[in-house]
Protein backbone atom coordinates (compact mmCIF):
# COMPACT_ATOMS: atom_id res chain seq x y z
CA UNK A 1 0.00 0.00 0.00
CA UNK A 2 1.41 3.43 -0.83
CA UNK A 3 1.51 6.01 1.66
CA UNK A 4 -0.69 8.80 0.33
CA UNK A 5 0.92 12.72 0.04
CA UNK A 6 -2.01 14.57 2.27
CA UNK A 7 -0.47 17.98 1.79
CA UNK A 8 -2.33 20.92 0.84
CA UNK A 9 -1.43 24.41 0.05
CA UNK A 10 -3.94 27.50 0.39
CA UNK A 11 -1.69 30.47 -0.63
CA UNK A 12 1.66 30.40 1.00
CA UNK A 13 0.10 28.39 3.86
CA UNK A 14 1.47 24.72 4.13
CA UNK A 15 -0.68 22.22 5.05
CA UNK A 16 0.54 19.08 5.90
CA UNK A 17 -2.64 17.22 5.84
CA UNK A 18 -6.24 18.79 4.90
CA UNK A 19 -7.99 18.69 8.20
CA UNK A 20 -8.03 22.56 10.11
CA UNK A 21 -10.81 22.71 12.76
CA UNK A 22 -13.62 26.02 12.63
CA UNK A 23 -13.27 29.11 14.28
CA UNK A 24 -14.76 29.23 17.59
CA UNK A 25 -15.23 25.60 18.11
CA UNK A 26 -11.62 25.12 19.31
CA UNK A 27 -11.04 28.27 21.38
CA UNK A 28 -7.46 30.07 20.69
CA UNK A 29 -5.72 27.62 21.07
CA UNK A 30 -4.05 26.70 24.64
CA UNK A 31 -8.08 24.65 25.35
CA UNK A 32 -7.88 21.77 23.57
CA UNK A 33 -4.08 21.27 24.02
CA UNK A 34 -4.64 18.75 26.76
CA UNK A 35 -6.41 16.48 24.27
CA UNK A 36 -5.15 17.11 20.64
CA UNK A 37 -1.97 16.95 19.72
CA UNK A 38 -1.70 20.54 17.88
CA UNK A 39 0.85 19.55 15.41
CA UNK A 40 -1.14 16.63 14.14
CA UNK A 41 -3.58 19.09 12.42
CA UNK A 42 -3.24 20.71 8.88
CA UNK A 43 -3.81 23.80 10.61
CA UNK A 44 -5.09 25.60 13.55
CA UNK A 45 -8.40 28.34 13.13
CA UNK A 46 -8.72 30.11 16.21
CA UNK A 47 -11.86 32.30 17.17
CA UNK A 48 -12.94 35.33 15.30
CA UNK A 49 -10.88 38.67 16.42
CA UNK A 50 -11.70 41.99 15.88
CA UNK A 51 -9.75 44.93 15.73
CA UNK A 52 -11.18 45.85 19.39
CA UNK A 53 -11.98 43.93 22.62
CA UNK A 54 -15.57 42.35 22.08
CA UNK A 55 -17.77 41.36 24.98
CA UNK A 56 -19.94 39.10 22.96
CA UNK A 57 -23.83 37.83 23.98
CA UNK A 58 -25.39 37.44 27.15
CA UNK A 59 -26.62 34.03 28.25
CA UNK A 60 -27.85 31.37 27.01
CA UNK A 61 -25.21 31.08 24.45
CA UNK A 62 -26.04 27.97 22.63
CA UNK A 63 -28.71 25.27 22.13
CA UNK A 64 -28.55 21.94 21.30
CA UNK A 65 -30.81 20.73 18.23
CA UNK A 66 -31.16 17.39 15.94
CA UNK A 67 -27.87 16.64 15.28
CA UNK A 68 -26.36 20.21 15.64
CA UNK A 69 -26.68 23.07 18.01
CA UNK A 70 -27.62 26.36 17.97
CA UNK A 71 -24.89 29.28 19.01
CA UNK A 72 -25.08 32.97 19.31
CA UNK A 73 -21.71 33.86 21.23
CA UNK A 74 -21.50 37.17 19.78
CA UNK A 75 -17.48 36.92 19.18
CA UNK A 76 -16.37 37.97 22.47
CA UNK A 77 -12.65 38.31 22.20
CA UNK A 78 -9.26 40.26 23.57
CA UNK A 79 -8.67 42.61 20.54
CA UNK A 80 -6.07 41.67 17.88
CA UNK A 81 -3.17 43.42 19.88
CA UNK A 82 -5.08 41.62 23.42
CA UNK A 83 -4.82 38.09 20.98
CA UNK A 84 -1.22 38.81 20.12
CA UNK A 85 0.17 39.75 23.40
CA UNK A 86 -2.05 36.66 25.17
CA UNK A 87 -2.01 33.78 22.78
CA UNK A 88 0.92 33.96 20.28
CA UNK A 89 3.38 32.98 23.13
CA UNK A 90 1.43 29.52 23.63
CA UNK A 91 1.94 28.64 19.59
CA UNK A 92 6.05 29.57 19.70
CA UNK A 93 6.48 25.65 20.78
CA UNK A 94 4.46 24.43 17.88
CA UNK A 95 5.14 24.30 14.11
CA UNK A 96 1.56 23.97 13.12
CA UNK A 97 -0.25 27.22 10.66
CA UNK A 98 -2.27 29.29 12.48
CA UNK A 99 -5.14 30.61 11.10
CA UNK A 100 -6.52 33.52 12.78
CA UNK A 101 -10.68 34.64 12.04
CA UNK A 102 -11.00 38.32 12.16
CA UNK A 103 -14.45 40.45 11.77
CA UNK A 104 -15.39 43.69 11.89
CA UNK A 105 -17.79 46.11 12.48
CA UNK A 106 -17.17 48.21 9.79
CA UNK A 107 -14.81 47.84 6.29
CA UNK A 108 -12.40 50.18 7.97
CA UNK A 109 -12.14 47.26 11.22
CA UNK A 110 -11.38 44.74 8.94
CA UNK A 111 -8.86 46.62 7.42
CA UNK A 112 -7.44 47.49 11.07
CA UNK A 113 -7.48 44.21 11.93
CA UNK A 114 -5.98 42.89 9.08
CA UNK A 115 -2.99 45.48 9.73
CA UNK A 116 -2.34 44.89 13.23
CA UNK A 117 -2.04 40.70 12.66
CA UNK A 118 0.24 41.41 9.19
CA UNK A 119 2.81 42.56 11.61
CA UNK A 120 3.38 38.89 13.77
CA UNK A 121 5.47 36.15 11.68
CA UNK A 122 3.34 33.29 13.65
CA UNK A 123 -0.05 34.42 12.08
CA UNK A 124 0.16 32.65 8.90
CA UNK A 125 -3.12 33.38 7.29
CA UNK A 126 -6.39 34.96 7.71
CA UNK A 127 -9.55 33.62 7.57
CA UNK A 128 -12.05 36.56 6.91
CA UNK A 129 -15.53 35.81 8.66
CA UNK A 130 -18.00 38.54 6.75
CA UNK A 131 -20.70 36.09 7.85
CA UNK A 132 -21.37 35.71 11.29
CA UNK A 133 -24.79 35.55 11.81
CA UNK A 134 -24.55 36.78 15.70
CA UNK A 135 -23.58 40.44 15.47
CA UNK A 136 -25.86 43.10 15.09
CA UNK A 137 -23.58 45.33 13.03
CA UNK A 138 -21.47 44.40 10.04
CA UNK A 139 -21.79 40.66 10.41
CA UNK A 140 -24.01 38.32 7.86
CA UNK A 141 -25.12 41.30 5.93
CA UNK A 142 -21.04 41.36 4.39
CA UNK A 143 -21.91 38.18 3.77
CA UNK A 144 -24.83 38.90 1.49
CA UNK A 145 -24.75 41.77 -0.23
CA UNK A 146 -22.16 41.50 -2.88
CA UNK A 147 -21.27 44.66 -3.14
CA UNK A 148 -20.26 45.14 0.39
CA UNK A 149 -18.58 41.68 0.30
CA UNK A 150 -16.22 42.99 -2.30
CA UNK A 151 -15.33 46.04 -0.14
CA UNK A 152 -14.58 43.76 2.85
CA UNK A 153 -12.17 41.87 0.64
CA UNK A 154 -10.55 44.58 -1.12
CA UNK A 155 -10.16 46.10 2.46
CA UNK A 156 -8.17 43.45 4.01
CA UNK A 157 -6.20 42.72 0.95
CA UNK A 158 -4.79 46.05 0.96
CA UNK A 159 -3.87 45.50 4.44
CA UNK A 160 -2.02 42.12 5.07
CA UNK A 161 0.08 40.07 2.43
CA UNK A 162 -0.60 37.41 4.09
CA UNK A 163 -2.84 34.60 2.61
CA UNK A 164 -6.61 35.61 3.36
CA UNK A 165 -9.90 32.82 2.69
CA UNK A 166 -12.94 34.37 3.01
CA UNK A 167 -15.61 32.58 5.27
CA UNK A 168 -18.74 32.89 2.82
CA UNK A 169 -22.20 32.97 4.17
CA UNK A 170 -24.89 30.64 3.47
CA UNK A 171 -27.87 31.80 3.41
CA UNK A 172 -27.42 33.17 -0.32
CA UNK A 173 -29.23 32.70 -3.17
CA UNK A 174 -26.26 32.43 -5.30
CA UNK A 175 -23.09 30.99 -3.95
CA UNK A 176 -21.24 31.40 -7.24
CA UNK A 177 -21.15 35.16 -6.75
CA UNK A 178 -19.68 35.38 -3.77
CA UNK A 179 -17.10 32.62 -4.48
CA UNK A 180 -16.31 34.45 -7.89
CA UNK A 181 -15.80 37.76 -6.10
CA UNK A 182 -13.68 36.49 -3.70
CA UNK A 183 -11.24 34.89 -5.93
CA UNK A 184 -11.62 38.38 -7.94
CA UNK A 185 -10.14 40.51 -5.31
CA UNK A 186 -7.67 38.39 -4.35
CA UNK A 187 -8.54 35.98 -2.04
CA UNK A 188 -6.00 32.67 -1.18
CA UNK A 189 -9.02 30.97 -0.37
CA UNK A 190 -12.66 30.50 0.41
CA UNK A 191 -14.01 28.87 3.19
CA UNK A 192 -17.70 27.18 3.10
CA UNK A 193 -19.69 27.45 5.01
CA UNK A 194 -20.25 29.53 8.48
CA UNK A 195 -23.45 28.22 10.24
CA UNK A 196 -27.06 28.57 9.16
CA UNK A 197 -29.16 31.36 10.21
CA UNK A 198 -31.82 29.80 12.75
CA UNK A 199 -33.94 29.75 15.47
CA UNK A 200 -35.26 27.59 18.98
CA UNK A 201 -38.14 28.36 21.47
CA UNK A 202 -39.09 27.18 24.32
CA UNK A 203 -43.11 26.21 24.07
CA UNK A 204 -43.12 27.04 27.86
CA UNK A 205 -42.35 30.04 28.31
CA UNK A 206 -42.65 31.03 24.73
CA UNK A 207 -39.30 32.24 24.58
CA UNK A 208 -36.25 32.27 22.36
CA UNK A 209 -34.01 29.38 23.56
CA UNK A 210 -30.93 31.60 22.57
CA UNK A 211 -30.67 35.18 24.55
CA UNK A 212 -29.98 36.72 20.67
CA UNK A 213 -33.12 35.08 19.87
CA UNK A 214 -31.62 33.97 16.82
CA UNK A 215 -28.25 31.96 16.20
CA UNK A 216 -26.17 29.87 13.72
CA UNK A 217 -27.19 26.43 13.01
CA UNK A 218 -24.09 23.48 13.20
CA UNK A 219 -23.34 20.04 13.42
CA UNK A 220 -24.50 17.18 10.87
CA UNK A 221 -27.29 18.72 10.14
CA UNK A 222 -26.18 20.73 8.08
CA UNK A 223 -23.90 18.83 6.21
CA UNK A 224 -26.12 18.37 3.40
CA UNK A 225 -26.57 22.00 2.86
CA UNK A 226 -22.48 22.72 3.15
CA UNK A 227 -22.22 19.98 0.35
CA UNK A 228 -24.24 21.45 -1.88
CA UNK A 229 -22.39 25.16 -1.60
CA UNK A 230 -19.11 23.70 -1.37
CA UNK A 231 -20.33 21.34 -4.66
CA UNK A 232 -21.23 25.11 -6.72
CA UNK A 233 -18.78 27.36 -5.70
CA UNK A 234 -16.17 24.41 -6.88
CA UNK A 235 -17.30 25.02 -10.45
CA UNK A 236 -16.29 28.21 -10.51
CA UNK A 237 -13.29 29.38 -8.81
CA UNK A 238 -9.73 28.05 -9.03
CA UNK A 239 -8.86 29.33 -5.65
CA UNK A 240 -8.87 26.86 -2.57
CA UNK A 241 -12.02 25.76 -0.72
CA UNK A 242 -12.09 24.98 3.00
CA UNK A 243 -15.27 22.47 3.35
CA UNK A 244 -16.89 22.74 7.10
CA UNK A 245 -20.37 21.93 8.11
CA UNK A 246 -21.09 18.63 9.85
CA UNK A 247 -17.30 17.24 9.69
CA UNK A 248 -17.45 14.23 12.14
CA UNK A 249 -16.01 11.41 10.41
CA UNK A 250 -13.24 10.89 7.88
CA UNK A 251 -16.01 9.66 5.35
CA UNK A 252 -17.86 13.17 5.98
CA UNK A 253 -14.16 14.75 5.17
CA UNK A 254 -13.54 12.29 1.95
CA UNK A 255 -17.40 13.28 0.52
CA UNK A 256 -16.43 17.48 1.14
CA UNK A 257 -12.81 16.44 -1.03
CA UNK A 258 -14.94 15.00 -3.55
CA UNK A 259 -17.65 18.11 -3.35
CA UNK A 260 -14.30 20.08 -5.11
CA UNK A 261 -12.94 21.15 -1.29
CA UNK A 262 -9.11 21.01 -0.75
CA UNK A 263 -9.43 20.92 2.70
CA UNK A 264 -11.68 20.58 5.64
CA UNK A 265 -12.57 22.12 8.98
CA UNK A 266 -13.92 20.05 11.94
CA UNK A 267 -16.32 22.28 13.69
CA UNK A 268 -19.54 21.50 16.41
CA UNK A 269 -17.51 17.70 16.36
CA UNK A 270 -14.80 19.07 18.73
CA UNK A 271 -17.25 19.56 21.45
CA UNK A 272 -18.58 15.72 20.91
CA UNK A 273 -14.99 14.02 20.90
CA UNK A 274 -11.89 16.42 20.92
CA UNK A 275 -10.29 13.69 19.43
CA UNK A 276 -11.98 13.87 15.91
CA UNK A 277 -9.62 16.04 13.75
CA UNK A 278 -6.99 13.43 14.31
CA UNK A 279 -9.19 10.91 13.48
CA UNK A 280 -10.18 12.11 10.26
CA UNK A 281 -6.41 12.69 9.16
CA UNK A 282 -5.96 9.21 10.02
CA UNK A 283 -9.42 7.92 8.31
CA UNK A 284 -8.49 9.59 5.21
CA UNK A 285 -4.90 8.25 5.13
CA UNK A 286 -6.47 4.73 5.16
CA UNK A 287 -8.94 5.58 2.94
CA UNK A 288 -6.93 7.10 0.46
CA UNK A 289 -4.02 4.47 0.92
CA UNK A 290 -6.45 1.30 0.27
CA UNK A 291 -7.94 3.11 -2.65
CA UNK A 292 -4.65 3.60 -3.71
CA UNK A 293 -4.83 7.15 -4.44
CA UNK A 294 -1.44 8.85 -4.47
CA UNK A 295 -2.97 12.22 -3.33
CA UNK A 296 -5.98 14.27 -1.30
CA UNK A 297 -5.44 16.46 -4.57
CA UNK A 298 -6.48 13.45 -6.89
CA UNK A 299 -9.71 13.63 -5.08
CA UNK A 300 -10.55 16.95 -5.31
CA UNK A 301 -13.63 17.73 -6.95
CA UNK A 302 -13.68 14.43 -8.65
CA UNK A 303 -17.58 14.09 -8.29
CA UNK A 304 -18.76 12.63 -11.02
CA UNK A 305 -22.42 14.71 -12.24
CA UNK B 1 -7.07 16.67 32.32
CA UNK B 2 -7.55 13.33 30.39
CA UNK B 3 -9.80 12.19 27.76
CA UNK B 4 -10.56 8.14 28.91
CA UNK B 5 -12.54 5.24 27.96
CA UNK B 6 -14.29 4.08 30.68
CA UNK B 7 -16.14 1.10 31.94
CA UNK B 8 -19.32 1.06 33.59
CA UNK B 9 -18.85 -0.83 36.78
CA UNK B 10 -21.89 -0.25 38.38
CA UNK B 11 -25.28 1.73 37.61
CA UNK B 12 -28.49 1.56 40.24
CA UNK B 13 -31.55 3.54 41.23
CA UNK B 14 -29.86 5.64 44.36
CA UNK B 15 -33.05 6.66 45.80
CA UNK B 16 -36.40 7.84 43.70
CA UNK B 17 -35.86 9.65 40.97
CA UNK B 18 -31.70 9.66 41.92
CA UNK B 19 -29.26 7.14 40.24
CA UNK B 20 -25.67 5.91 41.02
CA UNK B 21 -23.00 5.41 38.25
CA UNK B 22 -19.61 4.09 38.99
CA UNK B 23 -17.13 4.12 36.12
CA UNK B 24 -13.79 2.47 36.14
CA UNK B 25 -11.67 5.23 35.23
CA UNK B 26 -7.90 4.68 36.55
CA UNK B 27 -6.60 7.28 34.52
CA UNK B 28 -8.91 10.29 35.70
CA UNK B 29 -10.23 8.82 39.00
CA UNK B 30 -6.60 9.76 41.17
CA UNK B 31 -7.00 13.13 39.32
CA UNK B 32 -9.98 14.76 40.33
CA UNK B 33 -10.21 17.21 43.12
CA UNK B 34 -13.15 17.95 45.42
CA UNK B 35 -15.69 20.46 43.31
CA UNK B 36 -13.90 19.05 39.71
CA UNK B 37 -16.91 17.51 37.15
CA UNK B 38 -16.31 15.43 34.56
CA UNK B 39 -18.11 15.71 30.79
CA UNK B 40 -19.48 12.34 29.61
CA UNK B 41 -20.94 11.54 26.00
CA UNK B 42 -23.64 9.25 26.78
CA UNK B 43 -23.78 6.09 24.70
CA UNK B 44 -26.34 5.64 21.94
CA UNK B 45 -27.52 9.47 22.22
CA UNK B 46 -25.93 9.70 18.65
CA UNK B 47 -28.22 12.35 17.40
CA UNK B 48 -26.58 14.62 20.25
CA UNK B 49 -23.96 16.25 19.56
CA UNK B 50 -22.66 17.80 23.28
CA UNK B 51 -21.47 15.50 26.24
CA UNK B 52 -23.53 16.24 29.40
CA UNK B 53 -20.92 17.21 32.53
CA UNK B 54 -21.82 15.80 35.23
CA UNK B 55 -20.17 16.99 38.92
CA UNK B 56 -18.18 13.83 40.48
CA UNK B 57 -19.60 12.58 43.44
CA UNK B 58 -16.71 10.12 44.83
CA UNK B 59 -13.21 8.82 43.39
CA UNK B 60 -10.31 7.38 43.80
CA UNK B 61 -7.67 5.33 42.07
CA UNK B 62 -10.06 2.83 40.78
CA UNK B 63 -12.17 5.41 38.99
CA UNK B 64 -15.53 7.60 40.15
CA UNK B 65 -19.16 8.00 40.64
CA UNK B 66 -22.02 10.22 39.71
CA UNK B 67 -25.03 10.63 41.55
CA UNK B 68 -27.67 12.23 38.83
CA UNK B 69 -31.55 12.77 38.49
CA UNK B 70 -33.08 12.03 35.21
CA UNK B 71 -33.96 15.80 33.75
CA UNK B 72 -33.64 15.71 29.86
CA UNK B 73 -32.66 13.29 27.07
CA UNK B 74 -29.04 13.13 28.26
CA UNK B 75 -29.95 11.95 31.60
CA UNK B 76 -33.09 9.73 30.41
CA UNK B 77 -30.86 8.31 27.90
CA UNK B 78 -28.07 7.50 30.55
CA UNK B 79 -30.01 5.42 32.49
CA UNK B 80 -30.55 2.53 30.13
CA UNK B 81 -26.36 2.50 30.03
CA UNK B 82 -25.76 -1.13 31.62
CA UNK B 83 -23.12 -2.58 33.55
CA UNK B 84 -19.63 -3.71 31.46
CA UNK B 85 -20.57 -0.76 28.70
CA UNK B 86 -17.76 1.76 27.52
CA UNK B 87 -18.58 5.68 28.51
CA UNK B 88 -16.43 8.27 27.33
CA UNK B 89 -14.83 11.23 29.88
CA UNK B 90 -13.06 14.28 29.77
CA UNK B 91 -11.84 15.33 32.97
CA UNK B 92 -11.38 15.70 35.56
CA UNK B 93 -12.38 19.49 34.71
CA UNK B 94 -12.90 22.97 35.92
CA UNK B 95 -11.56 24.81 39.28
CA UNK B 96 -13.12 22.87 42.38
CA UNK B 97 -13.02 24.07 45.76
CA UNK B 98 -10.04 25.56 48.05
CA UNK B 99 -9.17 23.79 50.50
CA UNK B 100 -10.64 24.54 54.19
CA UNK B 101 -9.07 27.65 55.21
CA UNK B 102 -6.88 27.75 58.24
CA UNK B 103 -9.00 27.88 61.70
CA UNK B 104 -11.81 28.22 59.55
CA UNK B 105 -15.08 26.36 60.50
CA UNK B 106 -16.56 24.38 57.08
CA UNK B 107 -20.20 24.74 56.69
CA UNK B 108 -21.75 22.90 53.08
CA UNK B 109 -25.09 23.88 51.93
CA UNK B 110 -26.45 21.52 49.79
CA UNK B 111 -30.18 22.06 48.17
CA UNK B 112 -30.82 18.32 46.69
CA UNK B 113 -28.03 16.25 45.49
CA UNK B 114 -26.31 19.17 44.96
CA UNK B 115 -24.60 17.75 47.53
CA UNK B 116 -22.65 15.04 45.76
CA UNK B 117 -20.46 17.60 44.69
CA UNK B 118 -20.07 18.84 48.18
CA UNK B 119 -18.79 14.83 49.26
CA UNK B 120 -15.20 15.30 48.41
CA UNK B 121 -14.93 18.66 50.10
CA UNK B 122 -16.77 16.44 52.94
CA UNK B 123 -13.88 14.34 53.29
CA UNK B 124 -10.91 16.41 52.75
CA UNK B 125 -11.66 18.67 55.74
CA UNK B 126 -9.34 18.43 58.15
CA UNK B 127 -12.58 19.43 60.45
CA UNK B 128 -15.69 18.23 60.38
CA UNK B 129 -18.51 21.06 60.68
CA UNK B 130 -22.20 21.68 60.19
CA UNK B 131 -23.94 20.41 57.07
CA UNK B 132 -27.12 22.22 55.53
CA UNK B 133 -29.23 19.88 53.35
CA UNK B 134 -32.72 20.88 51.98
CA UNK B 135 -35.04 19.16 49.84
CA UNK B 136 -38.42 19.42 48.40
CA UNK B 137 -39.09 16.65 50.36
CA UNK B 138 -37.61 13.50 52.07
CA UNK B 139 -36.66 11.63 48.97
CA UNK B 140 -34.54 14.82 47.44
CA UNK B 141 -32.37 14.42 50.89
CA UNK B 142 -29.92 12.45 50.11
CA UNK B 143 -26.81 10.69 51.66
CA UNK B 144 -26.86 11.96 55.35
CA UNK B 145 -25.66 8.74 56.96
CA UNK B 146 -22.52 9.14 54.09
CA UNK B 147 -21.80 12.78 55.77
CA UNK B 148 -22.55 11.46 59.18
CA UNK B 149 -19.98 9.07 58.94
CA UNK B 150 -17.09 11.36 58.06
CA UNK B 151 -18.08 13.11 60.97
CA UNK B 152 -19.92 16.14 59.97
CA UNK B 153 -23.91 17.73 62.08
CA UNK B 154 -25.78 16.84 59.02
CA UNK B 155 -29.15 19.31 59.74
CA UNK B 156 -32.00 18.63 56.94
CA UNK B 157 -35.10 21.04 55.86
CA UNK B 158 -37.61 20.24 53.58
CA UNK B 159 -40.11 22.26 52.05
CA UNK B 160 -42.94 20.00 52.63
CA UNK B 161 -41.73 19.22 56.00
CA UNK B 162 -41.34 15.00 55.01
CA UNK B 163 -37.48 15.07 56.77
CA UNK B 164 -36.33 17.26 59.23
CA UNK B 165 -37.13 21.12 59.41
CA UNK B 166 -39.99 22.07 57.73
CA UNK B 167 -38.74 25.06 55.42
CA UNK B 168 -35.67 26.15 53.25
CA UNK B 169 -32.08 25.09 53.61
CA UNK B 170 -31.34 29.17 54.40
CA UNK B 171 -34.00 29.43 57.21
CA UNK B 172 -31.77 26.55 58.94
CA UNK B 173 -28.78 28.52 57.60
CA UNK B 174 -29.89 31.37 59.57
CA UNK B 175 -31.16 30.13 62.68
CA UNK B 176 -27.84 28.81 63.12
CA UNK B 177 -26.18 32.08 62.36
CA UNK B 178 -27.83 33.79 64.71
CA UNK B 179 -27.05 30.68 67.49
CA UNK B 180 -23.55 30.84 66.69
CA UNK B 181 -23.32 34.69 66.97
CA UNK B 182 -20.34 33.79 69.72
CA UNK B 183 -18.67 32.33 66.38
CA UNK B 184 -16.51 35.41 64.98
CA UNK B 185 -18.19 34.94 60.98
CA UNK B 186 -14.38 35.17 59.70
CA UNK B 187 -14.03 32.09 61.08
CA UNK B 188 -16.58 30.45 59.05
CA UNK B 189 -16.04 29.24 55.48
CA UNK B 190 -18.90 28.18 53.30
CA UNK B 191 -19.12 25.44 50.75
CA UNK B 192 -22.21 25.20 48.59
CA UNK B 193 -23.87 23.38 45.83
CA UNK B 194 -27.74 23.69 45.12
CA UNK B 195 -30.02 25.45 42.84
CA UNK B 196 -29.28 29.14 41.68
CA UNK B 197 -31.23 30.64 43.49
CA UNK B 198 -29.81 28.85 47.18
CA UNK B 199 -26.45 29.59 45.40
CA UNK B 200 -27.87 33.77 45.52
CA UNK B 201 -29.02 33.58 49.19
CA UNK B 202 -25.99 31.59 50.71
CA UNK B 203 -23.39 33.99 49.01
CA UNK B 204 -25.83 37.22 49.92
CA UNK B 205 -25.45 35.82 53.24
CA UNK B 206 -21.85 35.49 53.32
CA UNK B 207 -20.90 39.33 52.39
CA UNK B 208 -23.12 40.15 54.59
CA UNK B 209 -21.17 38.27 57.35
CA UNK B 210 -18.34 39.03 56.28
CA UNK B 211 -17.25 35.36 55.50
CA UNK B 212 -16.53 33.00 52.39
CA UNK B 213 -18.96 31.47 50.28
CA UNK B 214 -17.64 28.62 47.69
CA UNK B 215 -20.41 28.50 45.34
CA UNK B 216 -20.26 25.26 42.76
CA UNK B 217 -22.37 27.13 39.92
CA UNK B 218 -24.20 25.21 37.52
CA UNK B 219 -24.75 26.58 33.61
CA UNK B 220 -25.24 24.64 29.95
CA UNK B 221 -21.83 23.75 28.84
CA UNK B 222 -20.82 22.54 25.16
CA UNK B 223 -16.82 22.16 25.47
CA UNK B 224 -16.39 21.70 28.97
CA UNK B 225 -12.69 22.89 28.05
CA UNK B 226 -13.42 26.61 27.95
CA UNK B 227 -13.06 27.00 24.39
CA UNK B 228 -16.55 27.47 23.43
CA UNK B 229 -17.35 30.54 25.80
CA UNK B 230 -21.22 28.94 26.42
CA UNK B 231 -21.35 28.97 30.00
CA UNK B 232 -20.12 32.47 30.82
CA UNK B 233 -20.88 34.05 34.10
CA UNK B 234 -20.35 37.27 34.79
CA UNK B 235 -17.37 38.13 37.64
CA UNK B 236 -16.57 41.46 39.28
CA UNK B 237 -13.75 43.12 38.18
CA UNK B 238 -12.18 46.60 39.23
CA UNK B 239 -14.27 48.38 36.58
CA UNK B 240 -16.91 46.36 36.18
CA UNK B 241 -17.39 42.62 35.25
CA UNK B 242 -16.18 40.58 32.64
CA UNK B 243 -17.02 37.16 31.51
CA UNK B 244 -15.46 34.14 33.30
CA UNK B 245 -16.10 30.67 31.90
CA UNK B 246 -17.83 28.25 34.29
CA UNK B 247 -16.27 25.16 32.70
CA UNK B 248 -12.35 26.60 33.26
CA UNK B 249 -12.41 29.68 35.92
CA UNK B 250 -15.15 28.04 37.51
CA UNK B 251 -16.81 25.71 38.29
CA UNK B 252 -16.10 27.34 41.77
CA UNK B 253 -16.26 31.08 42.66
CA UNK B 254 -16.26 32.88 45.37
CA UNK B 255 -19.93 34.43 46.28
CA UNK B 256 -17.96 37.73 46.46
CA UNK B 257 -16.73 37.05 42.82
CA UNK B 258 -20.49 37.13 41.20
CA UNK B 259 -22.37 39.42 39.73
CA UNK B 260 -25.65 38.18 40.16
Amino acid sequence: MNIPDLKVKIGSIEMKNPVTVASGTFGYGPEYADYVDLDRLGAITVKGISAEPHVGNETPRTFETASGMLNAIGLPGPGANGFCEKYLPFFESYSVPLIVNVWGKTVEDYGRVAEILDGPARVNALEVNVSCPNVKEGGALYGTDVDLFRSVVDEVRSKTEKPIIIKLAPNVANIKLFAKAAEACGADGISIMNSYPAMGIDIETRKPQLANRTGGLSGPAIKPIAMKLVWEAAQVVDIPIIGMGGVSTPEDALEFIIAGASAVAVGTANFTDPSTAVRVIDGIERWLSAKNIASVDDLVGTVKT
Amino acid sequence: MNQEKTIVLEHRCFQGNYRLIKLAAPTIGPLVQPGQFVHLRVPRLENAVLRRPFSVFKADDVGLSILYATVGLGTEALTSVAVGEEVSLLGPLGTGFPGVGKDKFPVLVAGGYGNAALYLQAKVSPVKGVAFFGGRSAQDILCVDEFEALGWDVRVTTDDGSLGAKGLVTDALDSWLEGEKDVASASLELFACGPNGMLKAVGDRALGNGFAAWLSMDRNMACGVGACLTCVIKRKTETGWEWARCCKDGPVFEASEILW
